[in-house]
């Protein structure tokens, strides 16, 4: 188990400044993800420009993993169409699910620095709320979004 | 005091007994995680076992095990008298008046489930209060939350202070004509807190209200009494004092067990059955349905002997000693701070870090070989109180040293350089 692997410099720089960080109000759509076993809790808001998502930010409180995660997506996300966002959905998360996982961390851009997750079991969840919580947002979902 | 010196300084003993020397009794602590000797610091959560609970175990595995109270046979008679003789030490190390007073349960939580389902639930009325404190585990909420749903009670709980400790005074408020029961825990796992019970217990007497108490963190740390205390109930699970999982034990006053109604049905709990009427079993078998965890009691009871030859107190001591030494420690660890400040404690640490959450310290400490809690320690209330999400939490047991505490201390500092 090398720690590296789960908390490298670009985890760490998103978790110490994470980027989008705050509400959209009004915003298109919005959901809350809530870990309450671990204490990760966040809201995400969206403005969407028809079908695509024009802006999204995330606000709330969790680890690095977790903070790190929701601040990639919505670097990764914004100008991305709902359908994309679905591709992209799947793709991170059979990144971080599987451990035969075919995806090539590299073609997923910054996002492929959360590849190390998987090495560490306890930790997928954390990683996967915010994918989780924007789905359910994009979805019209009321219930807060819970990945334990 | 300087950190090395204060571990080689001198030789850690707990009564007359070098720590070195416990250690050995305990194969599990006995290697390396991630590369790092494994230093483990979540005694709270479950404690480890020593050789002689093992091989009690495995050794009524390998030679005794039958069904109890049933056969004629010779397998199941060494299986009963080993049952039956486990009751007679755990009463033994809770000095409770009789056997019949002991009730093996799953746990803790079974213990407090029985008492709120068979004791509390028939005799209360709409209105009627059942209070608790702020400070509760889950398992001595969530039941008694059960019980008010059914019967339109309502739950009441008295407030902490700050420092995590039971408000006293608003405690005093908040018993009344109303109250059936207090339930507090002795010792709170989330923050360490020991619950001066006895003065509690003394005013709850004068109003007429009995006590049970949540006794699961207490039990491993110091000498418990029943009939000195004058509880009424006293909960506690096997596997928090060097025993397995899976058993644990209910301490209820025979007067009250005697005219509480079985809580669930099947064998081992009846005397005669018919399909137009079954009597009941006397105590404690009452309240034993099914094949109980014949294992798991005499593991629970070979654990009592061992804690026993340490001496309860002698444990009380040095456990003392490595908090002394932890909170001294993690205070100086720059943006560390201490949840849960009450003047008595166990030998438990809960604390927060600025700009690193606990699940992460979790994660780095483990890669540094060491094993606590993070989260909210099944006390969500707890943490809503003192308005954080979670904590990270250190708790010791008598086989931990004080080179553990330093190890512990290390990984945070590699913690503040993983995270920057």
């Amino acid at each position: 188990m090398d720690l590296k692997d789960l908390y490298r410099d670009v985890i760490v720089d998103h978790n110490k400044h994470p980027r989008n960080f705050g509400l959209i109000d009004p915003a298109d759509a919005h959901a809350d993800g809530h870990n309450p076993l671990c204490g990760d809790q966040l809201t995400i808001t969206v403005r969407l420009d028809g079908d695509v998502i024009s802006d999204v930010k995330f606000e709330g409180s969790g680890c690095a993993i977790s903070t790190a995660s929701a601040s990639l997506m919505t670097e990764a996300v914004r100008g991305k169409s709902k359908r994309d966002f679905d591709s992209l959905h799947d793709q991170v998360h059979d990144m971080l699910t599987h451990h035969d996982s075919t995806i090539d961390p590299s073609s997923l851009g910054k996002l492929g620095a959360l590849s190390g997750v998987r090495e560490f079991p306890a930790r997928v969840k954390c990683a996967t709320l915010c994918w989780h919580t924007l789905q359910a947002a994009l979805l019209n979902h009321s219930q807060p979004v819970s990945t334990e | 005091m300087n950190a090395s010196l204060h571990s080689s300084a001198f030789t850690a003993k707990v009564g007359s007994v070098e720590v070195t020397t416990i250690r050995r009794d305990f194969p599990i602590l006995n290697q390396q995680i991630n590369g790092h000797p494994l230093a483990y610091l979540d005694n709270a959560a479950s404690s480890q076992h020593p050789q002689s609970v093992i091989d009690a175990i495995s050794h009524y595995y390998q030679h005794d095990h039958a069904n109890v109270h049933r056969g004629v046979h010779t397998l199941s008679q060494r299986a009963t008298e080993q049952y039956e003789g486990a009751r007679e030490v755990v009463r033994a190390f809770v000095n409770a008046h009789s056997t019949k007073e002991i009730i093996f349960t799953r746990g803790t939580t079974e213990a407090i489930n029985l008492v709120a389902e068979s004791f509390i639930r028939p005799r209360v009325q709409p209105g009627d209060e059942i209070l608790i404190s702020a400070l509760e585990h889950h398992a001595n909420i969530v039941p008694w939350q059960h019980v008010c749903k059914h019967t339109g009670a309502v739950l009441k709980v008295i407030p902490i202070t700050q420092q995590g400790e039971v408000d006293f005074a608003a405690f005093e408020q908040l018993i009344g004509p109303r109250t059936k029961l207090l339930a507090l825990a002795h010792v709170s796992n989330a923050l360490g807190t020991i619950v001066p019970v006895e003065k509690f217990i003394t005013v709850a007497k004068r109003h007429g209200v009995p006590v049970l108490l949540d006794g699961a963190q207490a039990i491993p740390h110091s000498m418990v009494d029943v009939q000195e205390l004058g509880c009424d109930f006293y909960c506690f699970s096997a596997h928090k004092l060097c025993g397995p999982t899976g058993i644990g034990v209910l301490y209820g006053r025979e007067s009250l067990l005697d005219a509480m109604p079985p809580w669930q049905g099947g064998g081992d709990m009846i005397l005669t059955v018919s399909f137009e009427k079954t009597t009941y079993n006397q105590l404690p078998w009452k309240f034993e349905a099914g094949t109980p965890h014949i294992a798991g009691a005499i593991g629970m009871a070979a654990a009592i002997k061992y804690l026993q030859t340490l001496g309860m107190n002698n444990i009380a001591a040095y456990e003392s000693g490595l908090l002394d030494y932890a909170t001294d420690q993690l205070r100086r660890v720059p943006g560390l701070k201490i949840i849960g400040t009450a003047f008595h404690k166990a030998a438990v640490v809960s604390f927060v870090i600025d700009g690193i959450h606990p699940h992460d310290l979790g994660t780095i400490l483990d890669s540094q070989g060491v094993a606590i809690r993070t989260g909210h320690h099944c006390a969500m209330p707890v943490m809503t109180f003192y308005k954080i999400p979670a904590t990270a939490r250190a708790s010791f047991a008598f086989y931990n040293t004080f080179a553990e505490i330093d190890q512990l201390i290390a990984a945070l500092a590699h913690a503040r350089e993983v995270l920057g």
